[in-house]
């Protein structure tokens, strides 16, 4: 029996509708337990003493100072951890090419960037532990540094790995149709050049990890703020030689990952082996500085591109050339090359044209690793294409609706294969650029555009349409060896009183998993979502799943909730059946209570069902199954991935004085399939949207040529606050996936892969009457007043 | 050791109306020995900075940083955290709205934020939505985007205004 979502009277009918958080409250009532609030017997601490430089040898360290200091219990170097724990490397068999050199816990012999970990000081406080860091000396030998992406592969550019031949981690050429051809034949050709910024996540939340091992019972458990327990597990495991089940990860409340929390980080190994060595539980917390500098970074690429475009505006070809700088390692296990691979792979995406070329290359170089961050690639893939797209428009004097609505696929295309060769099963680019034409009132924005400009206001109206890639199946990351699971799982069982409880594999950042688990359990089994008890992040526990990223929460997570939940109330309608000497096929489950299908008579609350199975089996006919726990897992087979649409606009206005954008107005059309929880839903795409915006306006990571980090605290790396940000219009529509029950895609990164191109086009659309256009994020007063020329050294 | 861990200093104050005696040392944050000392981990250690405001506490009567306060300074003072003014029911509406209309994500920098809305809110005033973010531009959040808190600020001083006329 498949659920009737077109029904919304339907009984139980919780998927579709705005249900509360089950775990909000104790976040407002700050009882949350993040892993700095957790206190063990005989927990010490563990500070670790980094590099200050970008690149040097590590030719002496010396610890005696600090192993005086009042509390310091331990000193640990790269060596001493190396004979405790393997080193790793980050490549992936299916990004063909890729390489990167062993990276240790703590650097050994050589340190690469600002911020690696050298040295370890575990005391019986942090403060103690800062205090005995402080007091260790190691000598540096430095080396040559290589900072600038563009000069990486040049010959006079020093070799960071020479074993590696070459600073090129990884290059992927792309060719589909001939573009060459196409643009000798074009209209009009246009180029630019495009930069987005070196940013990072500054999660609230800094990164944290406390692990115990147990000797006596050969058990490590690791207390960590992580989107993917299970893999985490898989790596403690490795490289500390120890059995998969005897290390156990729990992940309890996360203050914010946004896909910094899915990586494996040096420290965070390090403070896992030296919990196994000291055999007690050892708490570390990155501070602010550590986040900036240890954290990944992302988004630091440099964009040539070019696109061709008949007289009536379709697009003929685009060429995209793009430059990325990862640091000097390749980020274990999910590598530095995703990033580079998914703007070939996301360039063009809305459009139906034939000729594509899109080469990625990937560097190393002594700055902090980067890797993947919360719509990866997408920002830049859609700066690419969007502000092309705007361009050539503004080439042919077309509106940029028009020539975006003369490109994209038509609604009823699918399945179609882009050139890019992504598969898309069904997207719906048309009635998600008329449903914002309607909710913007376009026509009046170009109106209210044309009489500020009359006074003198320089308003601009940006859009940006964009794909974005959910629910990824094992050719992300599986198909190349790591062992990153595709599928998730879920447990649903109905226990004496008749509440159900749901173990997930998916985890809970904040993004409202608990909450849309819940929903999806309740109207399966067909109780109240308050009689749901969700448990989430803890592999001990529960199905082994792959956890939160690429935005597959809802669609593989949601989707083996949903079967796990209806397998349930199938066992449960059984012994019901049994009991009410009934058939199963007439009783359904509606808000805890059996009832007769047909006419809605409750015949048997879920309580009494249980009292029954749980105490007083004697009573059921013997070898009747009463199996109320019932478990399934989900994985996606049909396509690669599921594939997202959604289109964005921003409304705003340049100060041309001095160069300050001040956003009006912001729309999101997003259709991610089946909406499970509308309100969190539209949150996620606010904040996805917010998280872009600062991406367009305020942040960016500098360095100077010597490698050394400039912006490394807040109040220097700018983040979006309350003041300069709008409010946003969301509107949906709804193309379910075919591949599964409940027709969920991923809504996580929606509102960041689009936000920064829509603000890019609403500036370049308010100075194109000036002359001036800006390609470079993010786009800071000084970059704007350059563009117009105000400013001129 | 530095020195400002080995030297100590008695404070004696109050949080969540109970008494608190205390030997502090004297380079001890206030947020540190809310957190570490008294268990009471509601409020956040983020930037460090007094940038953030997830350390937002109440100290005799305004919002503070708990990250740019010593505890050594709050000798005398009268501190209320997240956890004293939720027993107290005193932000229990705003509290409710903040549920309601999802108004945080992951809610790290969610007790500092409610300690600064109700700051705006006890004024008594019916604030702008201009106002409103510009009263919070001190506490960052990373997953909401803000408008949601924004919301719920404008409803429950509305509410309480509607509460006091009646």
């Amino acid at each position: 029996m498949s659920i009737a979502f077109g029904n919304p009277d339907r009984p139980n009918s919780y998927i579709g509708k705005t249900v509360p958080r089950p775990n909000a409250r104790k976040l407002v009532q700050g009882r949350g337990r993040y892993v700095d609030d957790i206190v063990l017997p005989r927990m010490v601490h563990v500070a670790f003493v980094r590099s200050p430089f970008a690149h040097a040898r590590i030719t002496g360290i010396e610890a005696e100072a600090a192993k005086g200091v009042k509390g310091v219990l331990r000193v640990f170097t790269g060596a001493d951890l190396a004979e405790v724990c393997t080193p790793w490397v980050g490549v992936l068999a299916h990004l063909k090419g890729l390489k990167s050199p062993p990276q240790h816990a703590l650097a050994v012999d050589r340190a690469a960037w600002v911020g690696e970990p050298v040295v370890a000081v575990v005391a019986t406080s942090r403060a103690a532990a800062e205090d005995g860091a402080a007091l260790v000396e190691v000598d540096y030998d430095p080396l040559p540094v290589v900072t600038d992406t563009m000069t990486a592969l040049d010959a006079d550019t020093p070799v960071l790995h020479p074993d590696l031949g070459d600073n090129l981690a990884f290059r992927r050429l792309h060719e589909e149709g001939d573009v060459a051809a196409a643009m000798a034949s074009a209209h009009k050709v246009i180029s630019a050049r495009f930069r987005t910024a070196r940013h990072t996540g500054v999660t609230p939340e800094p990164r944290s990890i406390l692990v115990d091992w147990s000797p006596a019972d050969g058990q490590m458990t690791a207390y960590h703020a992580t989107q993917a327990p299970h893999m985490i597990q898989t790596v403690l495991a490795a490289h500390l030689d120890l059995p998969e089940s005897r290390v156990r990860v729990i992940c309890g409340d996360v203050g914010g990952s946004y896909g910094i929390k899915v990586h494996v980080y040096p420290d965070e190994v390090a403070t896992a082996a030296i919990a196994k060595v000291m055999g007690r539980p050892v708490k570390f917390i990155a501070d602010r500085l550590e986040s900036f500098s240890t954290d990944i970074h992302a988004r630091d690429h440099e964009i040539e591109a070019k696109i061709a475009v008949d007289a009536e505006g379709r697009i003929l070809a685009m060429d995209v050339d793009d430059w990325t700088g990862i640091g000097p390692y390749s980020v274990y296990p999910r590598t530095s090359a995703i990033e580079g691979n998914q703007v070939v792979n996301l360039c063009g995406g809305p459009y139906d044209f034939a000729n594509y070329r899109a080469r990625t290359t990937v560097v190393f170089q002594n700055k902090t690793p980067t890797c993947q961050y919360r719509a990866v690639g997408h920002p830049i893939a859609v700066a690419i294409t969007e502000g092309l797209v705007d361009m050539a428009a503004a080439a042919l004097g077309m509106d940029p609706v028009e020539i975006r609505r003369r490109n994209m696929y038509a609604d009823d295309a699918y399945p179609v294969t882009s050139p890019a060769k992504m598969r898309f099963e069904g997207l719906s680019h048309h009635a998600s650029m008329d449903k914002l034409m309607e909710m913007m009132d376009y026509d009046a924005l170009r109106a209210d555009q044309a009489e500020a400009r009359k006074r003198g206001k320089h308003r601009g109206i940006g859009i940006a349409s964009f794909i974005e890639l959910t629910n990824p199946s094992p050719f992300m990351y599986g198909i190349g060896g790591a062992r990153i699971s595709a599928q998730d799982g879920c447990t649903v069982r109905m226990d004496p009183d008749g509440s159900i409880v749901a173990l997930s594999g998916v985890t809970e950042q904040g993004q409202g998993t608990e909450a849309m688990l819940s929903q999806v359990v309740a109207e399966g089994v067909g109780v109240l979502p308050s009689s749901v008890r969700v448990i989430t992040g803890d592999t001990q526990v529960t199905p082994y799943g792959g956890g939160t990223w690429a935005s597959r929460g809802a669609g593989i997570g949601g989707e083996a909730a949903l079967q796990a939940a209806r397998a349930l109330r199938q066992s449960i309608l059984e012994v019901a059946a049994a009991m009410l000497q009934a058939d199963a096929g007439a009783l359904d489950i509606r808000d805890g209570q059996v009832v007769t299908a047909e006419t809605g008579e409750q015949r048997l609350p879920l309580e009494e069902l249980g009292r029954i199975v749980y105490f007083r089996g004697d009573t059921l006919p013997k070898g009747l199954p009463r199996e109320l726990v019932q478990t399934r897992h989900f994985i996606t087979m049909d396509y690669p991935f599921a594939f997202t649409n959604g289109v964005q606009a921003s409304y705003l206005e340049v100060d041309t004085d001095t160069g300050v954008v001040t956003l009006l107005n912001h729309w999101c059309v997003e259709d991610c399939g089946r909406v499970i929880n509308p309100q969190l839903v539209d949150e996620q795409i606010r904040g996805g949207i917010v998280q872009g915006l600062g991406g367009a306006l305020y942040e960016e990571i500098h360095y100077d040529s010597e490698g050394q980090l400039l912006n490394g605290s807040m109040a220097d790396y700018l983040v979006p606050m309350a003041a300069e940000m709008p409010d946003m219009q969301i509107g949906h529509v709804e193309t379910p996936t075919k591949e599964s029950e409940l027709g969920a895609k991923g809504a996580g990164e929606a509102g960041t892969a689009g936000a920064p191109a829509a603000v890019m086009n609403a500036i370049n659309d308010a100075l194109r009457p000036l002359g001036a256009q800006v390609t470079e994020m993010p786009f800071t007063p000084e970059r704007i007043l350059r563009a117009l020329g105000t400013i001129q050294d | 050791m530095t020195q400002t861990f080995r030297d100590r200093v008695d404070v004696s104050l109050t949080v969540n109306g109970e008494p608190v005696e205390a030997r502090v040392p004297v380079g001890q944050h206030l947020i540190d020995f809310l957190r570490t000392d008294l268990g009471l981990t509601g409020a956040h250690a983020s930037c460090e900075h007094g940038v953030c405001g997830a350390c937002t506490l109440r100290v005799d009567g305004q919002a503070v940083r708990g990250c740019l306060m010593l505890a050594a300074q709050a000798d005398g003072a009268e501190i209320w955290t997240v956890e004293g003014l939720t027993d107290t029911g005193t932000i229990r509406d705003l509290q409710d709205a903040f549920v309601a209309r999802n108004a945080l994500q992951c809610g790290f920098c969610t007790p500092g934020m409610l300690v600064a809305a109700e700051e705006l809110l006890e004024a008594g005033t019916l604030p702008s939505r201009a106002e409103i973010r510009e009263h919070l531009s001190g506490n960052y959040c990373r997953c909401t985007g803000y408008e949601a808190i924004v919301d719920v600020v404008e409803s429950v001083a509305r509410a309480r205004a509607g509460k006091a006329q009646a």
